[in-house]
């Protein structure tokens, strides 16, 4: 069975991924949620945040892991995300604001194959899609 | 009436100790306009400098603002009130321009609002008290209420002056000096009230930076020279400033959005009266402020009964929304605040769609013609559905709805509260019994009971839940801003006997 990714990231947005590692060293991405600017990857310092077991790993762009939080996951589980870049600002944290720039993400609920393929059930895919 | 988009100068300053000051490395970033993506001003680019140099002079300041009378604060917190009364219209047109909501919206909520919050604190802080309770009959224990020091503050850009008198009038009127920073897409309106107070209190009292998050936030937020940070954003800043303020040791308030739920039940069509157009409005609230709300009623429950026929009138109104030009007077919609807003809100409602949600109205960017052709605008759009899907779970912090049907009271409370946050919520009915079970079996913060939107000063406003803690727009957010003293004081002339 083909191994599918939950995140995958545009060059554009590679691109800029490269030039903060380049300038920041070891960073990773954190999913926010809420208010404002949040349902969008933050890219931090890899020290600047507190990690554990809460914070699920979703996988690797550009060797920069990318993590929500667990309760996070539960409604996301399902969906795959693509990690871009537009011009924009944020008052967050996030290490691409200065430059004029923010992640965002396009998502798409998964297809069963792929669902399958990250170890989830697809039955979920159904109950998902009608109540 | 047609306002004029206003005239900024070509760049501004941080406001440090009493004066405006250039960044220290003379970096600037660019501010443009939602409304037409046009070129406002520049605004300081502050670095961990500027911060060291506002924190130094909020610390300087912070001894004698403490020693200062109660009526002393007062009185200067009602003069700011009254400048932002006296410049509404220059205020209202200046924060349309920077974030890009309709002018109808700043002159009759946003602007005059803020002014009533200073004047609230103004009130408050003169009307409460400390307490002393007599222990036993030679020992009597004092509490004085002693302000933290220096507070920092980190505001967003959905309600820039309102959000600012929110978190400055009741640090200041506790005895705190303050640094505050605006968010970067709307740093207009706090530069703009500080250019008209700037001689009312004393240097170091009020210090304002702008730049940006990773840039200057992080650097105040976790400074060791600050002793309390308040915030108001999204849930990844926020947990990192909780982690640097526990490095710190400070105490910290949150407020971090929600998924607010609007319930209606069945008797609000028990009559066809001004109760159901009251109700009706209600229902369409989601589309205030372009759904930029942290309590946006943005989810719309109504109960099966009556739902076919009351959605058809909630389309109707939403329809009947009109979009445009922002400094028009009759426009209730305006632009999103930033172009990568319009993108979030937009991949919501595709997704919204291939979770096999149905749209029952907009669904797409709204066509403005002429010069605002280049800024973000979006129809209110509903999607029906159920709460398990993402566009319920989630805040989209736009104009979108996202509507489902219950069965019962149960059915009404579990999706209520199937939500990771809880800072908002609404309830509608005729029926005695539920106006105050239905709110009781809610988890959150503020629950509207027939009515919504509703921010007045003295009513307590925060969340539950991830939507954060602290209670702002009220006297209790003093304490938050304070140390209790305790002074415990003996009368016996007996030594204890130990020693």
């Amino acid at each position: 069975m083909k191994k599918y990714q939950q995140v995958e990231i545009t060059e554009k947005a590679a691109e800029v991924v490269r030039k903060l590692k380049d300038e920041y060293g070891e960073v990773i991405f954190h999913q926010s949620g809420g208010c404002c600017d949040g349902t969008a990857p933050m890219m931090i310092e890899k020290d600047d945040m507190y990690l554990d077991e809460s914070d699920i790993f979703l996988g690797e762009l550009e060797g920069v892991p990318y993590y929500m939080s667990e309760d996070m996951y539960d409604i996301w589980k399902y969906t795959h995300i693509t990690v871009d870049v537009t011009e924009g600002r944020g008052s967050t944290f996030s290490l691409e604001i200065p430059l004029g720039l923010r992640f965002i993400i396009h998502s798409r609920i998964m297809t069963g194959e792929e669902a399958k393929s990250l170890g989830l059930s697809d039955n979920m895919l159904n109950n998902k899609t009608k109540e | 009436m047609i306002y004029q988009k206003p005239k900024f100068k070509e760049k501004y300053g941080n406001f440090i100790n009493g004066k405006f000051v250039e960044p220290v490395n003379g970096e600037y970033f660019d501010n443009y306009s939602p409304i037409d993506n046009s070129f406002l001003a520049k605004y300081p680019r502050s670095k961990k400098e500027d911060v060291n140099n506002a924190v130094a002079a909020a610390n300087a300041a912070k001894e004698a603002w403490a020693q200062t009378s109660a009526t002393e604060r007062a009185t200067l917190l009602n003069k700011v009130a009254d400048i932002i009364e006296e410049h509404l219209e220059e205020f209202a047109v200046v924060e349309t321009a920077d974030n890009g909501k309709p002018i109808r919206e700043t002159l009759n909520a946003d602007v005059p609002l803020a002014a009533d919050h200073w004047r609230y604190f103004a009130s408050a802080i003169r009307a409460e008290e400390g307490s002393a309770v007599e222990l036993d009959k030679d020992t009597v224990s004092l509490i004085i209420k002693e302000p933290m020091g220096v507070v920092a503050q980190i505001i967003p850009w959905n309600f820039p002056l309102l959000m600012l008198s929110w978190k400055l009038p009741p640090a200041l009127a506790a005895g705190n000096t303050v640094i505050l920073k605006p968010a970067e897409q709307t740093p207009a309106s706090a530069t703009l009230l500080m250019e008209k107070i700037a001689d009312i209190f004393p240097p170091g009292v009020i210090n304002i930076i702008h730049g940006f998050g990773p840039e200057a936030g992080k650097p105040l937020a976790s400074h060791p020279g600050v002793d309390k940070v308040a915030f108001t954003g999204e849930t990844t800043t926020g947990q990192l400033i909780m982690q640097y303020a526990s490095k710190n040791l400070n105490p910290v308030t949150m407020e971090l959005g929600g998924k607010s739920p609007n319930i209606f039940f069945n008797s609000v069509m028990d009559a066809d009266d001004e109760f159901l157009d009251k109700a009706i409005e209600g229902a369409v609230l989601f589309a205030f402020n372009q759904g930029e709300v942290c309590t946006c009623p943005s989810r719309l429950l109504v109960q099966e009964d009556i739902y076919d026929e009351f959605m058809k009138r909630v389309i109707d109104r939403v329809n009947a929304i009109k979009q445009g030009n922002p400094y028009d007077t009759e426009t209730q919609m305006g632009a999103q605040a930033s172009k990568d807003q319009f993108e979030k809100i937009m991949s919501y409602i595709k997704i919204g769609e291939e979770e096999g949600g149905k749209i029952l109205t907009g669904g797409k960017p709204a066509e403005v013609e002429g010069e605002f052709k280049n800024g973000y605008y979006i129809k209110p759009t509903l999607i029906e559905g159920h709460n398990k899907m993402r566009v319920f779970q989630e805040e989209i912090f736009g104009p979108v709805l996202s509507v489902t049907k219950f069965k019962d009271e149960a059915e009404a409370i579990e999706i209520a509260n199937d939500t990771l946050y809880g800072l908002g919520a609404g309830v509608w009915t005729r029926d005695a019994h539920q106006l105050y079970q239905i709110p009781r079996a809610i988890k959150a913060g503020r629950v509207w009971v027939n009515n919504y939107h509703a921010y007045p000063a003295h009513a307590p406003f925060g969340g539950y839940k991830k939507s954060g803690f602290g209670r702002e727009t009220h006297l209790m957010m003093l304490d938050h801003y304070r140390q209790n003293k305790n002074m415990l004081i003996s009368y016996n002339k007996n030594k204890l006997g130990f020693f």
